[in-house]
Order: structure tokens, then sequence, then C-alpha cells
């Protein structure tokens, strides 16, 4: 904890949750994604629909889900549907406002990369794999991506195209038939960063509250590029830090109440 | 028609050596207790298929059954990677496996065509995606009314399906809730389906009309093995048991201690003991 009374990780969990909206058809990649959309449930977007990838269409989990399959998605959405559907009819059918993905890899033109580390025939480090995200980046009307910064997170060169964002930059998207916006909003922990207009390069708009310029360089494999009017991140309200740490507190112990007192 | 059988006998008489097969379950419902018993039977050279082909994926990878995986994602749901998948694919440990990977829409639309009797999917999907560069089973066709060009991959058609139910009926109709996932589509595309199930209960007479309910001549054998899916887990009766998955990560990311696992909990257990693993994780009625 820093002397700020927040995270770097909670700023950059509630600066996403605010980017999302009321009215959002939001599909919730497991991870840091799942807590901002909830984040932003449980605060200023009550009726905000959260799909994740099991079918669960319109949940409202008490606890974040480990897995994008945990009963209580199914048990608190409007309705579950089967996977072809919500692949074909929900996604396909252009029916999600905003993608909300992580990262293991990420560019800077928001092409991400979970499936190897290395050469895909011979891997160094075999990641899961792209599930849901390869259609979930180009079938949705926007994409928002949420990770904390490192060197090795966000890199000049991705080594996989799980996802694509931008491609080479520019219309990249328009040339290949995607017609939605691929990425448009980048949450880290230290900034929020949005495509230049032109180059569709990820650009720094809004330095966290107390963070330079230079440690946002010092984490990231780019060489970064900071908007002319570089503004400050809102501090967390103590609302929203509230809603945050209950919901990881309840994630927590109900994640842990399922070990057997003694091992298996 | 449709047989009851004791879980060895359902697996014994379905399940070959070289069978594509898959045992599916989109994190609910996952059919633990046959891909265990599958195990204990030693079948070699299967090609395994599923969309997140975890835990059960992991263990058949490491003991060495697999000569071939398909699948869309292939990680612990929610705790990171299958350090037995990886060891394979990574160090041909204990034996190389060919992969074929896809996204989940891909294999969702590849189910579906199997299960309406089509030879392909079609679907729009892996727009400058990696993954249409390395699978050749990856192509495109172009839409003869609008001109769009569309993904395409072949329909998956398995030799056998596992799933894991909540329930049957004593004539052998299958009842599946809650997150369905794949498993209609798996059964409905594959030569054979074995399914394991909660309960039998002695009608479907009151549930309702729109449940998915897989009929009886659907389905080659039925297994009743309380907790099967453990430790994914069956809406309505037990949780999921996250601690399971968070352990096994360690469990797995050695090989000593992953045969040892192995050796107390598959290879010296029955399908019996699955109730007793699920007893922590019932919900007070």
């Amino acid at each position: 904890m820093s002397d700020l009374g927040f995270t770097p990780n909670e700023m950059m969990t509630i600066a996403a949750s605010r980017a999302l909206k009321n009215d959002d058809v939001c599909f919730v990649g497991i991870g840091a994604p799942s807590a901002a959309c909830n984040v932003a449930r449980l605060t200023h977007a009550p009726d905000i629909t959260l799909i994740y990838e099991s079918g669960t269409i319109g949940t409202a989990p008490d606890v974040l889900p480990l897995s994008i399959g945990d009963g209580e998605l199914c048990e608190t959405a409007v309705t579950t549907v089967a996977v072809p559907e919500m692949f074909r009819y929900w996604l396909q059918g252009g029916r999600i406002s905003i993608g909300f993905l992580g990262a293991a890899q990420l560019d800077k033109f928001g092409n991400i990369n979970t499936t190897v580390i290395g050469d895909y025939a011979h891997p160094k480090t075999r990641l899961p794999g792209g599930g849901g995200a390869p259609e979930i980046a180009t079938s949705s009307r926007e994409i928002y991506i949420t990770m904390a910064q490192t060197k090795r997170g966000m890199v000049e060169k991705i080594d996989f195209f799980t996802s694509f964002g931008h491609g080479d930059g520019g219309d990249h998207r328009q040339r290949l038939g995607i017609d939605t916006a691929g990425p448009t909003l980048l949450i880290t922990d230290l900034a929020i960063w949005k495509p230049d207009p032109v180059t569709r390069e990820f650009t720094v708009v809004s330095l966290h509250p107390g963070v330079s310029r230079e440690e946002v360089q010092a984490t990231c494999g780019w060489v970064v590029k900071f908007a002319e009017a570089l503004d400050e991140t809102p501090a967390p309200s103590e609302l929203e830090l509230k809603t945050l740490r209950d919901l990881q507190a309840r994630t927590k112990a109900a994640h842990e109440g399922t070990a057997k007192e003694k091992a298996a | 028609m449709v047989k009851f059988l004791p879980l060895k006998e359902a697996v014994a008489e379905n399940l070959h050596d070289g069978d594509a097969v898959a045992f599916e379950g989109f994190t609910h419902l996952i059919p633990t207790a046959a891909a265990h018993e599958a195990i204990r039977q030693g079948f070699r050279d299967l090609t395994l298929i599923r969309m997140t082909p975890d835990l059960i994926y992991d263990q058949m990878i490491g003991m060495g059954m697999a000569k071939k995986i398909i699948f869309s994602y292939v990680g612990n749901p929610g705790v990171g990677l299958l350090r037995r998948a990886r060891d394979a694919i990574e160090n041909g440990f204990p034996r190389s496996i060919e992969i074929e990977e896809h996204s989940h829409a891909g294999m969702a639309n590849a189910y579906e065509a199997g299960a309406a009797g089509l030879p392909c999917a079609v679907f729009r999907g892996y727009r400058g995606a990696g993954l249409a560069s390395v699978n050749p089973n990856i192509r495109s066709v172009t839409c003869p009314f609008t001109g769009e060009v569309l993904a395409a991959v072949p329909a998956i058609r398995p030799d056998v399906s596992f799933i894991h139910a909540q329930k049957a009926d004593r004539k052998g109709n299958v009842l599946v809730e809650g997150i369905i996932g794949i498993q209609k589509e798996a059964v409905l595309a594959a030569k054979r389906a074995v399914v394991t199930v909660e309960e039998v209960v002695d009608s479907f007479a009151d549930l309702h009309p729109n449940l998915t309910v897989l009929p009886n001549w659907t389905i080659s054998a039925i297994s009743v093995v309380p907790g099967g899916s453990h430790p994914s887990y069956a809406h309505g009766y037990y949780v999921r048991d996250n601690a399971a998955y968070l352990e096994w990560d360690e469990i797995a990311a050695d090989r000593d201690r992953f045969q040892a696992w192995m050796q107390a909990n598959v290879i010296e257990s029955t399908a019996d003991d699955f109730a007793a693993r699920v007893e922590h994780l019932r919900k007070a009625a």
C-alpha cells in the first residue's frame, strides 16, 4: 500500500470499472476484467449486462468467479444459454458493446498474445491459448484491455497474434474486413491509454495519482507516447475502494471455504 | 438403446485404443469419474477433443494416453497453466503429442456442425488471428450471396463422447441443467455417448418442457456416479471445489508428485470414491 491509501492494482480495477456504462452489454474476460466489471455493477452501473463465455447472460455474482463457469454465475443470471448459442447469436450476432480482455503479452497496437512465448511449434512457454478471445476481439463493438504493466507483458513485438487489435496500426482492421472498432481503451496499474486516431498506437492520456512518465516508460517495452494534454486519473472514492475490497474479501473467503480440513 | 451399466463396463464397452474421444463439460459437469476410469483401463493413442481440456486431460496427457489433442483453451480455469500438458507440448514428456488448436467459437461451431450432420462449420471468425496460419484445418469459404469471406472448420465427430449430467429417469432419458456448455452437441455429434449421472429418478413428467433432455435413444450407456464431476460441480448438487483446482497447480508442477497423486487418487481408487469427495461441497438444503 502506498501512502496514497490505495494500491496501483486497486487504481487499475477502479479506473477500468469507471469506463463501463449502465447500458453496456459486456463480455467479461476472467481475472482483472471480471473484478472491474463487477465493481462497475456494484457502483455506478447497476443495470450493466455482464456476460461470461460459459453462456451466463446478465449475471450478478456476489463473489468473483474463479473460472468463467462458476455456479454462481448461472444462479444469478437472467438466462444461461449453450456455448454455441453464446458465440453465434450473442457475440457473432453483434449484441456485445464491450469485450473486456486481459493479456499476457500486449503490443502498442492492442494485439494480444495468450498462446505461446517463443515459437508456436516449439514454444518456450505454452500458455492456455485464446479461448473465446479471437472472436471477442473482432465481434464486440469495442474492446477494453486491462493489465498490470511489465516489460515482459508490454512488448514491441508479440510472439503470437492470439487476438487481433489494430494489427500494424492505421486502417489494418478495415483492410481485413473487420468492421468493429477494436481496442479503444487500455487501463494499466499506472495509466489510462487510448489509441491515436490515425496510427492507432496506444497513447497515455491520463496518469494515475502519484505516477510519473518515467515510471510508465520503465515498465513498458516500447517507446511510450504521451498525449499533449495529460490528465490525472481521479483517485478512487471511498465507495469504490470499499466496494472493491469487500468484493475481494468475499471472494477470498468463498474460494478458500471449499478447502477440506485435511488433505485429500 | 441405452444400458445402465457400472462405469467400468460402460467405459470398457465404448472406448477403445486409438479412438477420438470427447470428455466434455464447460467448467460445469466435467466427467471426471469417467476420465479416471479410462485412465485406470490404460487406453493408448487417444485423440482427446475438448474445448477446455482442464485437469482430466492434464491427467490423461501426463499418463501418456494422448497422441493428439484438439482444443481451444488448454488452461486450468481461473488458475493458470496446465503443467502436464505443457510438459508434453514443450518437452515431449512423457510422449510428444500433436496439437490442433481452435478458438472457442471454432470448436463450438464444429461440434454443432457434427451434431447437425454437416461436414463443416461456417462462421465469422479467426479474423487476423494467428491460429489461422498454424492450423491447416482453419480455412475459409466465400458466402455465395454476399461475397463475405467466412471461416470454415471441419465438423467434430468423436467416436465416443462422455458427459456428466444431473439425472436420468428410469427409461434412461438424461437431464442437463445449469451451464449446459456443449454437452448436447458433444453427444449428438458422437457415434457413441456415455453419460454419468448424479442419480436416477422415477420420471421426468413434472419437468419444465424446455429443459435440456437427451432422449434415451441418443445415449449408449448410463452409469450412476454421485460426485462424478468433482472437482468440477453439479448445479443443484454440490459446488465447485475451487481449492482443488488451486492445489492441482502444485501437484502437476512436479512429475513425481503427479505420479504419486495419480497412483493414490486414480489408479488405486474407484468410481465409488467420488461421493465422499463432494460431501463437504454439498449445499445445505
